[in-house]
C-alpha cells in the first residue's frame, strides 16, 4: 500500500509541494511567530480572498488577485503600524473582515458558474499542479535569496528595531521586503493548507521548534524538518483514511507539538530531579 | 576632534518645542554628563544626534567616521525574542558591517571580551529574556561597547540597575573615558557629578558648563531647575562656589 501510495502523480506533486513548503514556511513562519505578527498574517491571508473573488469577476486566475490584495494588506499593515496612534489589532480585524466581505460579494456577482469555494477555504495539497509547483519553487528561491545574504541584520532589525535604526540600514526598506514575502508566502499555499488553515504552517512547527532552542538558524531547521514531518504524516493519514489533507495536516502538527511540549516538560523534570538527588547526596554527613 | 558638531538645532513635537537652538560640540577626550529635568528635552537631544529625529532647523554635523555606541533610555524589544546575550552584542557590531553583516570568530572572541568587561561572560549563552532587568543593562552597555566607538552615548545608564552595579558602572566609565569620549544622560546631578568632567544642562535650552563644579545658583541662573538639596548623597564638591 505503501509502494502504490509513491506511485501516483499527485501523491509526488503532493510531496514536492510539502518539501518546499515547509522549507518556505519554516522560515518565513520563524519570522512571522518571533515577531508577533500571526495575527497580521491571519488578516493578510484571509483580506486575500477578496482578490480571489476579484479574480473570479473578472475571469482571471484569482490566485493572482489574491497575491495583489495579500501584497496590498501586508505592505499596508506594516505601514500603517509605524503610526503608533493606530489600534493595530483593530485595523488588522477591519482588513481581515473587509477582504472576506469582498469576496463574498465579487463571487455572488459573477455570473454562471459558482467557484468551489471550499477548496480555497480548506486547501487540497493532492490538486497541486506543475504550475503551482513552479510557482512554490520560484516564491523560495525569493525567500532563500533574502534570508541567506542579510539573515543577521533581519534578527537583529526583528530583535531590537530602534537600535538598528542607528546603525544606519536600511530597516524600512528590510521590514518591507518581509511584509512582501509574507503575503506572497501565506497566498501562494491557500493551494495547500486553505485560507483558513495557511496560518497553522507558519506558526505551529514554529512554536514547536522554540521549545528546544533560542537559536534562531536553528529554530528555522527545527521548523522545516517539523513541518515536512507533518506533511509527511498528515498526507498518510489522509490517503488512509480518506480525509481531507490540509485537516490531516494540522492534525500532525499539532499532534508533534503536543508529543515535543510533552517530551520537553519529562525532560526538564528529570533534570530538577537529577539536581535535587545530587544536592541531597551533597549534604549527607 | 570634533566628533558630533550640534548647531542652533531646534526640535519639538506637534508645535510645542521640545529643544530650542541647541549648540553642543563633542570632542575626543570629553567625558560630558547631560543633566535637566524630566521632559527637559536630553533624550530628544540624543535621538536627534543618533539619527532617529530630524531636527526642525539647524545642522547636525557627525563626521562618516564617528562611531557612536549607544545606550537607549527604554529597549523596545520583545523579551521573549529567541536570542542569545552573545548575539545581542554581536548585533552592536552591524553599523561597522553593513546590511550583509557576518560574524566571524574574532567578532566572536571580542564580543567575549566585552562581556567579561560587563561581568556577563559565564551567562553569554543564555536567552535574553532570561536574564533579571541589571543584567540586560549590562548586555546592553556590551552591544555598545563592542564596535569600539569614539563615543559612548549612555541615557539613563542606571534606570534599572541595583546600587552595586552602579558603582561598577561608574568606575567601567572611568576606565573607558580613558579612550572613549562618553555623553552621559541623567535626570540625577548627584549620581554623575563626580564622574563626569564637564555639564551640559538641558532645559529646552543647552547651558554648557565648562567644569564639573556646580552649584544651585548656577543651575538656577540656567534655568535648569534640578534639586541639590533635596537629594541625600550629593557629594561635598558640588555644592563649591564655581568660580568665574
Amino acid at each position: 500500500m505503501i509502494l502504490d501510495f509513491f506511485n501516483y502523480d499527485f501523491i509526488r506533486f503532493a510531496l514536492a509541494a510539502s518539501l518546499l513548503g515547509s522549507i518556505t514556511a519554516g522560515i518565513i513562519g520563524t519570522y512571522v511567530v518571533t515577531r508577533r505578527m500571526v495575527f497580521i498574517t491571519g488578516g493578510i491571508t484571509h483580506a486575500s480572498f477578496g482578490g480571489l473573488g476579484l479574480g473570479f469577476f473578472l475571469g482571471v486566475n484569482p490566485l493572482l488577485g489574491a497575491a495583489v490584495f495579500g501584497l496590498i494588506s501586508g505592505v499596508g499593515v506594516e505601514y500603517l503600524s509605524r503610526f503608533h496612534k493606530i489600534r493595530e489589532d483593530s485595523v488588522i480585524a477591519m482588513v481581515w473582515s473587509f477582504g472576506m466581505a469582498l469576496g463574498i460579494i465579487f463571487i455572488s456577482l459573477s455570473p454562471g458558474y459558482a467557484p468551489n469555494l471550499m477548496s480555497y477555504l480548506f486547501g487540497n495539497i493532492l490538486s497541486v499542479s506543475t504550475q503551482d509547483i513552479l510557482i512554490m519553487s520560484i516564491l523560495l528561491v525569493l525567500v532563500l535569496a533574502l534570508f541567506i545574504p542579510f539573515f543577521r541584520l533581519i534578527q537583529y532589525v526583528t530583535f531590537d528595531e530602534d537600535f538598528a535604526r542607528t546603525s544606519r540600514v536600511p530597516v524600512s526598506l528590510f521590514k518591507y521586503l518581509l511584509a512582501a514575502l509574507v503575503a506572497l508566502t501565506a497566498v501562494v499555499y491557500i493551494r495547500v493548507a486553505g485560507i483558513i488553515l495557511v496560518l497553522s504552517l507558519l506558526t505551529i512547527p514554529q512554536n514547536t521548534a522554540l521549545l528546544f532552542s533560542n537559536n534562531l538558524k536553528k529554530i528555522m531547521w527545527l521548523s522545516i524538518g517539523i513541518g515536512f514531518l507533518g506533511s509527511l504524516l498528515g498526507l498518510v493519514i489522509s490517503y488512509a483514511g480518506n480525509i481531507p489533507s490540509g485537516a490531516s495536516i494540522i492534525f500532525s502538527l499539532v499532534v508533534l507539538y503536543l508529543l515535543g511540549s510533552a517530551g520537553k516538560a519529562i525532560f526538564e523534570a528529570r533534570m530538577k530531579l537529577r539536581k535535587i538527588n545530587l544536592s541531597a547526596t551533597r549534604f549527607k554527613p | 576632534m570634533n566628533l558630533v558638531e550640534l548647531k542652533s538645532v531646534s526640535f519639538g513635537y506637534r508645535d510645542e518645542p521640545v529643544i530650542d537652538q541647541v549648540d553642543l560640540v563633542i570632542r575626543s577626550g570629553d567625558f560630558i554628563g547631560m543633566i535637566g529635568p524630566n521632559g527637559g528635552g536630553k533624550s530628544t537631544i540624543i535621538r536627534i544626534i543618533m539619527g532617529l529625529l530630524e531636527p526642525w532647523s539647524g545642522e547636525v554635523i557627525i563626521s562618516k567616521e564617528t562611531n557612536i555606541g549607544y545606550l537607549p533610555q527604554t529597549h523596545n524589544f520583545d523579551n521573549r525574542y529567541p536570542i542569545s546575550v552573545l548575539e545581542v552584542v554581536l548585533s552592536g557590531l552591524l553599523k561597522v558591517h553593513g546590511i550583509t553583516t557576518r560574524v566571524n570568530k574574532k567578532d566572536k572572541q571580542k564580543a567575549l571580551g566585552v562581556l567579561e568587561k560587563v561581568g556577563m561572560a559565564d551567562l553569554a549563552k543564555r536567552s535574553i529574556g532570561d536574564l533579571s532587568g541589571g543584567q540586560m543593562q549590562r548586555v546592553f552597555i556590551g552591544r555598545a561597547l563592542i564596535s569600539s566607538p569614539q563615543l559612548l552615548i549612555l541615557d539613563e545608564p542606571v534606570t534599572y540597575v541595583d546600587n552595586r552595579f552602579e558603582q561598577e558602572l561608574y568606575n567601567l566609565l572611568e576606565i573607558i573615558s580613558r579612550e572613549t569620549a562618553i555623553l552621559l544622560v541623567s535626570h540625577d546631578i548627584g549620581q554623575i557629578v563626580s564622574s563626569v568632567r564637564t555639564i551640559a544642562c538641558v532645559n529646552r535650552h543647552l547651558h554648557y558648563h565648562p567644569s564639573n563644579q556646580i552649584t544651585e545658583e548656577i543651575l538656577e541662573s540656567y534655568n535648569c531647575p534640578i534639586d541639590l538639596i533635596t537629594h541625600g548623597h550629593v557629594p561635598h564638591r558640588v555644592l563649591h562656589t564655581h568660580l568665574p
